[in-house]
Formats: C-alpha cells, sequence, structure tokens
C-alpha cells in the first residue's frame, strides 16, 4: 500500500462546465494511462461519494469512463439552473473544486 | 497535414474559430484556404454565459471582434466561392440577435466590396404557439426541466427553437453564398453541407461536433483558433491549421467530453450520434483520422426549446469585511442583517415582493452550501443583491440594506461601528434586468417548420 495521492496531482486536467443551463458536468482527464487506470480501480469517483460531496442524490449523478480519451466524465443536475438569482458560476467552471484534493487510495 | 493521406472526393470543411467574435489567426485561415474547404462555418451561440442574451438580444461578443471576424472569413469565402455558414447569430439566436449580426455582416460586406446571395433563418417562435403546442403534447420536457405550464410558457419574453441541419442545407441548395442562423445546433452549421454531399451521418456529425468548438480539440489551444476537417465516405480527418497546434487520438476523443452531459450519446435534431464504436488514429503528429461512429436517426423529429423570462431587476452592494471579531460570527451577523434588513424593507416597501441573496466572497462565494473548507478567512467581500419589479425599488431596496449592514452591532465592541469597506461611492450598483431560463424541452415537429428563411442579395 502507498500513500494517498490527490485527483489533482494525478490529472492532467479537471475542469467543470455546464452542459446546458441545467446540468453541470465535470471532467477528470489523464495523460497518463497507469493514473488513470489507477483512478478507475480505486473506485473512488463512485456516484454514493460525488452525491454527498455535491449535495445531490446518488441516482442524479452519471459516472462515464471514457477509455479512449484517458477521461472520467461526472454529470449532475445544477443546484440551480444557470443564471437563476441564486447562481454563483453563470459558466459552472469553478464547480469541481472539491475534487483536486480528493484522496485517491493507492 | 499531407493530403495525400486522405481520400479523393472528400468534403472539406472549415471551422473559422470556435466563437465568432472570440477571434482567429489570419495566417491559419490563409493554411486553411490553402486546403481548399468546399464551405466556411463558425458558431455564434451559447447559453454558457446565461439566460441574458437570448432576453436582451445582445451579443457575448462587441461589435468590433465580431466585424472583424465576419470581414476575414466572408473574404475568404468569397475569394474561394464557397459558401459561409454562421450559426447561432449573436450569441442567442434571437431575432434581435439575428438583426445585430446582420448588420455586423453587412458592415463587413461593405469592407470587402462583393455581391452574395444571403439566407437569413429564423428561429425565434411566439411563446403563445409553443404554450398550445405543451397543451396539445407536443412539447417534452428533458430530464432536469423545470416542471413548465403553459402559462408558464407563454410569460416567456424570448423562446427559440434550435434547428438542424435541414434548414441550411435548403439554404445552401437555394444558392445562397452566406447562411445566417438564428439559434442552430452547433454541429448542424457543421454537418448540412456534408451530409447534402452524402457523407455518411455518423461522420458528417461527429466532425461537425469537433468542427463547432474551433481548435478546442487541440492538445494545447494557446488561442481561439480554426480547425478542419476532411470527411471521407465513412470517416474523417481533423487537423488544426495553426503549425504551433497539433491534435492527437486523446485530444480528439477528449473533445466529445467538452460541455456534453454523455460522452458516447448526442443528440440532434434528427437523431442520435452514438460514439461508442468510435476510434482515433494518428495519420501523422498532428492529424487525426476517426472512424466508427454511427447515427441512429430518431422516430420523431424534434428541436430543442430555449426561453427566457423577466424574473425582475436586480441591484448589488459589495462591502469588504476585516475585522477578525466579526468575521469569527460572520453567519450569525449575516443572519442578524437579514433580520434587521427585512424589518426595514417591510417599513419601506410594505407588500413590495423582493429577493434577497447574500454572497460571501473569500468563504464561500462559489460553492455555497456546498463548500467544505471550514477555517475562517482575514478578509470577506460581502454581497448582497436585491431582486425586484423595478430598478428603482431595487435599487433603493439595497441602499436600505446596505445601511443596516454597514452598522450592524456585535456583541464584542461597544458602540457605533462601520462594518462595510466600500470601495465604490455610490456603492449600490443597478444591475438591470434579470432573466432565467424557463424551458428545457424539445419541440415535435418537422425539420422546418418552426423557422422562417429570408433570401436576398446584399449588393454592399
Amino acid at each position: 500500500m502507498g500513500t494517498p495521492r490527490t485527483l489533482g496531482s494525478m490529472a492532467k486536467l479537471i475542469r467543470s462546465k455546464n452542459a446546458g443551463p441545467f446540468v453541470l458536468t465535470i471532467d477528470v482527464m489523464f495523460d497518463a494511462r497507469e493514473s488513470f487506470d489507477a483512478v478507475v480501480v480505486s473506485g473512488v469517483l463512485n456516484a454514493n461519494m460525488l452525491a454527498q460531496m455535491f449535495g445531490v442524490a446518488p441516482d442524479d449523478v452519471a459516472v462515464y469512463v471514457v477509455a479512449p480519451a484517458l477521461a472520467i466524465k461526472i454529470s449532475l443536475p445544477r443546484p440551480v439552473p444557470s443564471g437563476a438569482i441564486e447562481d454563483s458560476d453563470i459558466f459552472g467552471g469553478q464547480q469541481y473544486a472539491p475534487l483536486v484534493e480528493l484522496e485517491v487510495p493507492a | 497535414m499531407s493530403v495525400s493521406s486522405v481520400a479523393r472526393g472528400a468534403v472539406k470543411a472549415y471551422a473559422g474559430t470556435g466563437m465568432l467574435g472570440s477571434g482567429f489567426a489570419e495566417s491559419s485561415l490563409r493554411q486553411a484556404m490553402a486546403w481548399s474547404p468546399d464551405f466556411i462555418g463558425v458558431d455564434a451561440g451559447s447559453t454558457d454565459g446565461g439566460p441574458s442574451y437570448l432576453a436582451s438580444g445582445t451579443s457575448m461578443f462587441g461589435e468590433g471582434s465580431t466585424t472583424r471576424d465576419l470581414e476575414m472569413l466572408l473574404r475568404a469565402a468569397q475569394d474561394a466561392g464557397v459558401p459561409l455558414v454562421i450559426g447561432s447569430a449573436g450569441t442567442g439566436g434571437g431575432d434581435r440577435n439575428l438583426v445585430w449580426t446582420r448588420e455586423r455582416l453587412g458592415e463587413a460586406a461593405r469592407r470587402v466590396g462583393k455581391p452574395f446571395r444571403l439566407a437569413t433563418i429564423a428561429s425565434q417562435q411566439d411563446a403563445r404557439e409553443v404554450a398550445r403546442a405543451l397543451r396539445e403534447g407536443r412539447v417534452r420536457a428533458l430530464p432536469g426541466a423545470p416542471d413548465v405550464q403553459p402559462e408558464d410558457v407563454e410569460s416567456c419574453d424570448t423562446v427559440v427553437a434550435m434547428m438542424g441541419a435541414e434548414p441550411i442545407a435548403e439554404a445552401l441548395a437555394a444558392g445562397a453564398d452566406v447562411v445566417l442562423c438564428g439559434r442552430a445546433s452547433d454541429a448542424a452549421v457543421f454537418a448540412a453541407l456534408p451530409l447534402a454531399r452524402g457523407v455518411d451521418a455518423g461522420a458528417a456529425w461527429h466532425a461537425a461536433k469537433v468542427l463547432e468548438c474551433g481548435a478546442a480539440a487541440v492538445t494545447q489551444r494557446a488561442h481561439p483558433d480554426g480547425m478542419f476537417a476532411w470527411l471521407e465516405a465513412d470517416g474523417f480527418v481533423v487537423a488544426p491549421p495553426n503549425p504551433a497546434f497539433r491534435c492527437t487520438p486523446q485530444s480528439v476523443a477528449a473533445h466529445s467530453l467538452y460541455e456534453n452531459a454523455d460522452p458516447f450519446w448526442l443528440r440532434e435534431p434528427s437523431g442520435t450520434l452514438d460514439l461508442t464504436g468510435a476510434r482515433y488514429e494518428a495519420v501523422d503528429e498532428r492529424s487525426v483520422r476517426v472512424m466508427g461512429t454511427r447515427f441512429e436517426p430518431a422516430e420523431t423529429y424534434t428541436v430543442k426549446l430555449e426561453g427566457t423570462r423577466l424574473r425582475g431587476h436586480r441591484s448589488m452592494v459589495a462591502g469588504a469585511i476585516r475585522d477578525p471579531y466579526v468575521l469569527a460570527q460572520l453567519d450569525d451577523w449575516l443572519a442578524g442583517v437579514r433580520e434587521e434588513g427585512t424589518r426595514r424593507l417591510d417599513q419601506s416597501f410594505a407588500g413590495v415582493p423582493y429577493d434577497l441573496v447574500v454572497r460571501q466572497y473569500g468563504r464561500r462565494g462559489v460553492l455555497g452550501a456546498r463548500e467544505p473548507v471550514v477555517e475562517p478567512s482575514h478578509e470577506v467581500l460581502v454581497v448582497f443583491e436585491l431582486t425586484a419589479s423595478e430598478q428603482g425599488i431595487a435599487h433603493a431596496m439595497a441602499d436600505d440594506v446596505r445601511h443596516i449592514a454597514l452598522h450592524h452591532p456585535i456583541p464584542e465592541w461597544h458602540g457605533l461601528i462601520t462594518v462595510l469597506a466600500h470601495a465604490h461611492s455610490p456603492a449600490v450598483i443597478d444591475l438591470g434586468p434579470v432573466h432565467e431560463f424557463a424551458l428545457n424541452h424539445v419541440l415535435e415537429t418537422d425539420a422546418h417548420a418552426p423557422f422562417r428563411t429570408h433570401i436576398e442579395t446584399v449588393r454592399p
């Protein structure tokens, strides 16, 4: 067993963006096949954990493993639609932040 | 890019940039034109910036930058004798966005100085017609859509339908040199001509999905720029004309993730693009061949609807807090401000509805209730936003709340304190009308009925 690493240190890019005004989508992308495989195998990016992190129901979280792109994609409902008066992030561009320091079990 | 590695007879498509008005390198356009594209396309639309652009009819990019891009693309297209297709005019694609972009195109045409046939395809909808379609069961909610009743649709100030490839192909077949679209599927701008030339639908739509964001599918996009595709019988090759950029199998595969909820199944009006079998192979160090994408035609043709509704008028006031005693109890202090502020607004504006939103930048301004970090900050910017039916009311309400917050006490200090550090005078800023997206629905229709095409000769 090695020491846990953060998702941010293993990925080449973690980003979030609207997929339309009502859905938030997060891409976790890798350069190295080993890092991608390690994160997939660890199961750390699972619907239950993500639901808790983003305050939605587990059934509303979709996780896609996109092997040709060495990427994991997460889509979930926005807390409020883009541009609603309570919205704090119109483009959804900063919502990935809690994932950056997520520990990936070795 | 070694052109010899592309099948003879390929349909060649060039995306001038990812978003009209965001710019591109002149040298990239020159290189792309040396590859002899069959048409140039450029997308101009997005809902990413929120509802305001559709609702107000304004563009996310200004006059100067939009006219510059249009002039260069129009000149290149006219010099080469190939069509130019512009999607989702003026960000929102509504009628006012379309008129605004038509004016920029007119200015670009004056600078280029050659006449052309222009097809303008309007996509704004009569909200009452859409409400009737909802009553008749021809409007379906997409997952996550708000609960919408016909009267909600009727209260929308602007509704657009997103066209597919068919109205664009029809305009091209009618001899248009330039097609200026209202709201259009980003990919339809690039799929229309290849589909009309008989390219396989899987290849045509997948290539279009890559092209619509311009150079976004390269490994590292230093600035907005163009992208080129060679569409073969059952696949396509994609490469950036800018020699400083390169596509790799991974970068092109990864692009299917961008801004889509589902990376494998991408919905278009006429069907669904199935990327599960897509294969990506390097042609050389800068170009990629994509094969194996399938397109499954839909049983029912649908167009996506976007609509905005006026929520009110908004004013804001921002004030920074540096006092460690206040910051140590910021949630309690803000709850007190809200309570006292509400009391004051009830005095000044009895019975007048409003919304008060409070933000805490430096603490949980971005993530709100999802913020996992709990350590106190040494400095926080507090923002109070008042939304009411009229700007004047929102402004006056913001001043009421501002004054309550300015002096709201804490137990540690005995006497009148001044808590908010304002950087500006006046402190209250009017944000204007605020709209919300009211629709996330599709309309069952045929490919042409919701759209109105006007063809004219532009003589600069």
